[in-house]
């Protein structure tokens, strides 16, 4: 049961391929990510089911085209699955056997779905085949049935389409096209020539006009070209349109084919109108390269999937609507993970400039501070500045950032220190230090002293132009200023002229170290005065910390040389040292365990150890093929029970680690299946329904009536909450699928009413008499919301249902008529 | 998707005084006028009443100057050796003075020769002075004595020898027609009354008293001596309130301001310090060419004047009230028109709906966001931003050279254009906050316009203009740098070298400290 692997988790993952679905309110954006397809709602931007049972990457999703509550999915491990996403659960498996790429189908082909495989016995090549898709009893079918329609496709989903209503499928790979033709069995074959242009005019992408013989491509110089009378090998045209410096990295057309979407890596959404270049819409500043652009069914929505995984949903008119975000992928995570002290998130460089806080218990971005502000321009060749180092102080009111930019050599540095506002919610800039080091800045820390609060508190910064700063908080003595602190340069220090490479304080914050090359310095914090000096030559220092509660005397450093050194304080003398490639170094906050992760042989290994014993406790080898470059202890909200001995120390905490590959995994002792219950989430019919003004009417006759009974002064209980499911099913009803509305008075009436529970003793004698209208009403309710469910499934059958009135509902309806109804009056 | 991020413009902390309310009044004088006189000022004394002339005592002479008169409008000359401490009498219509021989002359302000002389001193007197009753003098001298003469008679009313040294300086009492202070070069201050046979009151200043001053209300006393100025509760029996340390030379004189709210004291150190008399902290200050010896305010204060030791006699005037008639005609928009709408108060079932915000971006700004770097760089080298805000034009280069763009936004331009930019990076290139873009602008200007060096004479010159400001900016730094290198010497010899006790200890490889205090 337990796992003692190293687990990719179901959050973070890179979302493969998007599309939003044909329901008809357009309520569902479907993609897949990782390993799984993902069910989310348009409206609540909520993750509504997590569709999951591949084994492997999901490379393509497609509804089902004869059901629309269906869906298909084919991923790495071989698999086709067939969905019901609604509610989660998988309604057949087909295993076709070798590795799926991509997957397309088609309307009219009912019984098969098409694949892209890569051919036996070659490599990189691809072959689009279609896979009849066997009508059998069980889950588990085989799909064995492949018949070749293309040779040399692209591997990717992109590179191939059908056109109108499936007659022919287009595929494009490097500078060649070829369009097959079903019913003609035609195979025709069109090529660029690679001589006459000068950039580089290989295919990228291709998309099919819905309604036209017009094929659209996309190419890697930016231009896109319109193929038009392509049966013919010899009579054939195309046009250009050229907005984009770069590749196009999609295209897509809207569902009557009277545009045409475009993006790049510009980020910038380009609308064609009537595919003439001169009329064109752009939606600029998209925050990421555009990987993927998906159209609703309805037209309505459009939706586009960024390199930084993320997905962005834009209305028809070119509006942003909103955008779904996990863990935004930055290009490269400098500055490590942090956890931020206030919000228990996990804190790392998000868009360029921005410092995301990413909440792992909801897999979700809490919000992204803009650290750099500035304008980003996505260019090749342009330095850019981002940002590289964060330090939280220990109650999370104080953030540090450091941005350079990318200029090797003079860069630009700031550093800047935020206040965390109550009022707000938010980071306030308060100081920025323009150059705060000569040159890069190569490690940060502040003061971690809880008990003493924030006048201790004391930012260490460490650079390559060999020497650490010691900044601190400065009462500002101007009565007029806006901040009542700013934070200034106190010490100075160096050590031979070395770089320092990396700080650290102890746990009382008395002493700090700080590494200098091949030496560690450790300085006392008052005085400033250097206490002694560690070196375990050779190789230089690359990380160091201290031990913390019962082992505070002990301070760890690794080399480069692949030792791992622990040295006493109070002997100033070598403990004990290791011969180990530490990449990684991460003491736990909340106890006194160390991480130390390695990277041996093209793979890493976890070793979780105390530093008064050399023996570690844990030691995981094999974690994960992929290095692994940061891990963070996320402390737990309780902890949690363990029963292993082994595991005892992840009984606080939680321990993350990000690979090279931005792939955020940690340490679980459950196994998958455990972790991922299925949540008892519903599809929310209730909440994303608009307000009608018949419930907004409702409203307040039911705030009047709360208001009296305040005055009256009786503690009467309603029972709205029994009678609100019914009253809610006929206001959110369509009007054309509900009962005429006499019969529905009773039920509407009777939720109105106020209950019998209330009522004082003198009326329970009527109460006996209305003992079996009620028992009678109860039973109609359940009657007419059980139609109204098989309603919404089945319109055409609402003619026949509501005729059908028994007895007793005739009855009922005439009691209705002779009711007293001069309260509606009050309305 | 986020909006357009207007260029961050950095900001930099005015340096310098801040503006406060008496920052604006004190400056509002016109530039001082200089009059040369015989020898150092020691005294400078306002008539009390209109047109409220001065005297101005310095060498062997008594000037009395008018309002605005920069000659004497009169002058008494009649002293053999130096002259005084001339002070007018309360009316305004005698002056008294003393002299080195010994005599304490008494003129009429409209008269030639000196009405009375008070003789049987032979020892300078420095000091002279009328009590509050118009008729009798007081005086003080270098033969340690403070004396007090009846006027009608010219005859010595009592005489106090209770100092230990010169007497120099002294004040009567606005209150009591009984009561005058003397100050001298014992340290002490003491308090005299007329119908006593000693001094009523002695107070330790610690220096050489240079200075005293009574406050209108008789209560506090201001001494000056040493580099302190001191204030004293004199009913609670000569108890220090305050004492103040904002001269780095002896303080000379003292002087309260018309409305007795502000106490101005002048030094050797070549300042006026103003001090606010509630809270004893310093509000303004006034910077001289040299020593100030004297120093007096005019009612009103109307009229600063300073005596300095070169015999310069300062006078600055008030400037007129400027009226402010511009912003009195242009009206402002009604309340009403503000307030229009935004009192409405949502109801329960109102559904809101928020107007969006439009965003105002500066003319760089629209440009820079459409990528036409060339424009935006003329946008910023509009005179009124290059030279009020030269932050901006700096902060748009900067954002322009991060696009990559400044090179070719620097390029093409006419002479003018030229012309323009060198002048602006000439002058603000040895700025510390901007040196670091300029140089690479300027660097890039050289590079782009090299070809067409010689063809024009205007932008040669700017060029010329240019290398010298670097020039001139390099032998500065070079400059700083020996006096920092010099001072990290001096540091260094303070500076004791605990390292010296470093120990190796090789058989770990450890280096390590003998000293640890650190205890767990």
């Amino acid at each position: 049961r337990r796992c003692p692997r190293g687990l990719r988790l179901p959050r973070g993952g890179r979302a493969a391929r998007a599309g939003v679905t044909a329901f008809p309110p357009c309520r569902y954006l479907l993609y897949a990510s990782g390993d799984f397809v993902k069910v989310h709602s348009v409206n609540t931007e909520e993750t509504l089911r997590l569709l999951c049972g591949h084994a492997d990457l999901v490379t393509g999703i497609q509804l089902n085209p004869q059901n629309h509550m269906q869906l298909y999915s084919s991923s790495l491990d071989g698999t086709i699955k067939l969905w019901d996403f609604m509610d989660g659960i998988p309604i057949k498996t087909f295993t076709v056997g070798s590795r799926l790429l991509a997957l397309y189908t088609l309307a009219g082909a009912e019984d098969s779905v098409f694949v892209v495989i890569p051919k036996k016995g070659e490599r990189d090549t691809f072959q689009l085949v279609s896979v009849k898709l066997t009508k059998g009893a069980g889950q588990d079918l085989e799909g064995k049935e492949l018949s070749v329609v293309l040779d040399g496709v692209g591997a990717s989903t992109k590179q191939t389409a059908f056109g109108r209503e499936g007659s022919y499928v287009v595929s494009v790979k490097d500078v060649n096209l070829q369009v097959y033709f079903f019913k003609r069995k035609l195979l025709n074959r069109f090529s660029l020539s690679t001589a006459k242009t000068k950039g580089d005019n290989r295919f990228s992408c291709v998309a099919c006009h819905p309604t036209e013989d017009c094929i659209a491509t996309g190419h890697a110089d930016g231009k896109i070209r319109l193929w038009r009378n392509f049966h013919s090998k010899k009579a054939y045209t195309y046009s250009a349109l050229h907005w984009h410096h770069d590749i196009v990295m999609d295209l897509a057309y809207s569902m009557e084919g009277t545009r045409l979407l475009s993006g790049g890596v510009e980020s910038v959404l380009v609308q064609w109108h009537n595919e003439s270049s001169c009329q064109k819409d752009f939606l600029p500043r998209l925050g990421s390269p555009i990987e993927c652009i998906s159209m609703s069914s309805d037209g309505a929505l459009c939706c586009t999937l960024h390199t930084d995984n993320r997905i962005t949903i834009i209305n028809s008119n070119l509006r942003f609507s909103r955008s779904i975000q996990g863990l935004i992928k930055s290009r490269d995570v400098k500055t490590g993970l942090v956890v931020d002290p206030r919000t228990k998130a996990l804190v790392l460089n998000g868009e360029p400039g921005h410092l995301q806080f990413y909440s792992l218990q909801s897999d979700q971005q809490l919000f992204s501070l803009d650290i750099v502000q500035r304008q980003y321009i996505h260019q090749a060749g342009l330095k850019q500045s981002d940002l590289v180092k964060v330090a939280f102080s220990a109650r999370g009111t104080w953030l540090a950032t450091v941005e350079e930019s990318e200029e090797v050599t003079d860069p630009e540095l700031q550093l800047k220190l935020w206040f965390y506002s109550e009022e707000t919610q938010s980071f306030a800039l308060n100081t920025r230090i323009n150059t705060p080091h000569d040159n890069h800045i190569t490690d940060m820390c502040f003061r971690d002293m809880d008990e003493l609060g924030d006048d201790s508190l004391i930012l260490v910064t460490t650079g390559r132009d060999c020497v650490f700063k010691v900044w601190v908080m400065v009462e500002d003595s101007d009565p007029e200023a806006h901040q009542s602190v700013s934070w200034s340069c106190d010490f100075v220090g160096s050590y031979h002229n070395y770089q320092a490479t990396n700080c650290c304080f102890s746990e009382d914050g008395s002493l700090l170290a700080v590494s200098f090359e091949e030496t560690v310095t450790v300085w006392d914090s008052l005085t400033w005065d250097l206490k002694c000096t560690f070196c375990h030559p050779p190789g230089n220092i690359r990380k160091i910390c201290f031990g913390r509660l019962t082992c505070s005397k002990y301070l760890i450093g690794a080399t480069d040389y692949g030792f791992l050194c622990c040295w006493n304080l109070l002997t100033c003398a070598l403990e004990w040292s290791a011969h180990l490639n530490v990449v990684v170094l991460q003491p736990d906050p909340i106890s006194e365990h160390i991480a130390a992760v390695s990277w041996l042989s093209k793979e890493s290994s976890l070793f979780v150890f105390k530093p008064s014993e050399p023996r570690p406790i844990y030691i995981q080898r094999n974690l994960c093929k992929e290095k692994i470059l940061l891990a963070a202890f996320v402390p737990r909200d309780e902890p949690e029970m363990i029963s292993s001995e082994k595991y005892l120390w992840l009984r606080k905490s939680q321990l993350f680690f990000l690979t090279d590959t931005q792939e955020l995994m940690t340490l679980s002792t459950k196994s998958l299946e455990e972790r991922l219950t299925p949540s008892s989430k519903q599809l929310a019919v209730e909440e994303s329904l608009p307000v009608t003004p018949f419930s907004v009417l409702l409203g307040k006759h039911r705030r009047q009536q709360a208001q009296e009974d305040i005055d009256l002064g009786k503690p009467v209980v309603h029972k709205q909450e029994q009678a609100s499911p019914a009253v809610k099913e006929l206001l959110h009803t369509p009007a054309h699928v509900l009962p005429s509305a006499s019969f529905l008075c009773t039920i509407f009436i009777n939720s109105l009413l106020i209950s019998k529970e209330n009522k004082s003793a003198e009326e329970v004698a009527d109460e006996v008499e209305m003992e079996s209208e009620k028992a009678e009403d109860e039973s109609d309710e359940e009657d007419v919301t059980a139609m109204e469910q098989e309603d919404t499934s089945h319109m055409e059958l609402l003619g026949e249902m509501t005729c059908k009135l028994s007895k007793s509902q005739e009855k009922e309806l005439r009691k209705i008529r002779k009711m007293d109804y001069s309260w509606i009056s009050a309305f | 998707m986020a909006a357009y991020k207007p260029v961050v413009v950095q900001a930099c902390p005015k340096l310098g005084e801040k503006i406060t309310q008496d920052t604006l009044y004190w400056r509002g004088y016109k530039t001082p006028v200089q009059i040369k006189e015989f020898g150092a000022v020691n005294k400078i004394d306002f008539s009390p009443v209109p047109p409220y002339n001065y005297a101005v005592t310095a060498s062997s002479r008594i000037h009395i100057y008018g309002r605005y008169s920069q000659e004497p409008i009169k002058t008494f000359s009649r002293f053999w050796h130096a002259a005084y401490c001339a002070t007018y009498r309360d009316d305004g219509r005698l002056l008294a003075a003393g002299s080195e021989e010994g005599k304490i002359c008494l003129f009429d302000v409209s008269g030639k020769a000196p009405l009375r002389q008070f003789e049987g001193r032979t020892k300078p007197v420095h000091l002279v002075g009328f009590l509050s009753d118009k008729y009798r003098i007081f005086s003080g001298g270098d033969d340690y004595s403070s004396n007090l003469w009846d006027i009608p008679s010219a005859t010595e009313i009592i005489s106090y020898s209770e100092h230990t040294d010169y007497v120099r300086c002294g004040c009567a009492s606005k209150v009591n027609a009984d009561v005058f202070i003397t100050g001298s070069y014992d340290h002490t201050v003491k308090l005299f009354d007329a119908r006593t046979k000693s001094s009523v009151m002695t107070i330790e200043h610690g220096h050489p008293v240079e200075s005293v001053l009574l406050f209108p209300s008789g209560g506090l006393l201001v001494s000056a001596g040493g580099r302190y100025v001191k204030v004293w509760d004199v009913l609670k029996g000569g108890q220090l309130l305050v004492s103040l340390k904002n001269h780095h030379k002896t303080v000379t004189c003292l002087c309260l301001n018309s409305s007795g709210q502000r106490l101005l004291s002048g030094s050797l150190d070549r300042h006026v310090k103003i001090y606010s008399t509630t809270s004893y902290k310093v509000v303004h200050s006034f910077n001289y060419a040299t020593s100030i010896l004297s120093l007096a305010l005019s009612p009103e204060d109307e009229t600063i004047v300073v005596g300095m030791t070169n015999g310069v006699l300062n006078v600055k005037h008030r400037k007129p009230e400027e009226k402010n008639e511009n912003s009195q005609k242009k009206r402002q928009p009604a309340y009403r028109t503000y307030v229009k709408g935004r009192t409405y108060m949502p109801k329960q079932e109102d559904f809101c709906v928020s107007k969006p915000v439009k965003r105002v971006l500066r003319k760089y700004d629209k440009l820079l966001r459409s990528f036409q770097s060339s424009k935006a760089l003329d946008a910023v080298l509009e005179p009124p931003i290059m030279l009020h805000t030269p932050e901006v034009t700096v902060a748009v280069m900067q954002e322009l050279h991060r696009r990559g763009t400044l090179r070719s936004a620097l390029a093409g331009r006419d002479e003018k254009q030229v012309n323009l930019l060198l002048t602006f990076v000439a002058r603000r290139v040895i700025e510390p906050r901007f040196t670091p873009v300029l140089v690479t602008v300027a660097d890039m200007i050289t590079d782009i316009y090299q070809p067409v060096v010689g063809q024009s004479a205007i932008v040669d010159k700017q060029f010329l203009k240019l290398q010298q400001a670097i020039g001139k900016e390099i032998d500065y730094q070079e400059e700083l740098l020996e006096v920092l290198g010099m001072m990290d010497t001096l540091f260094a010899t303070f500076t004791k070298k605990r390292d010296a006790c470093l120990e190796e200890n090789k058989s770990n490889g450890v280096m390590e400290l003998i000293e640890t205090n650190r205890n767990y």
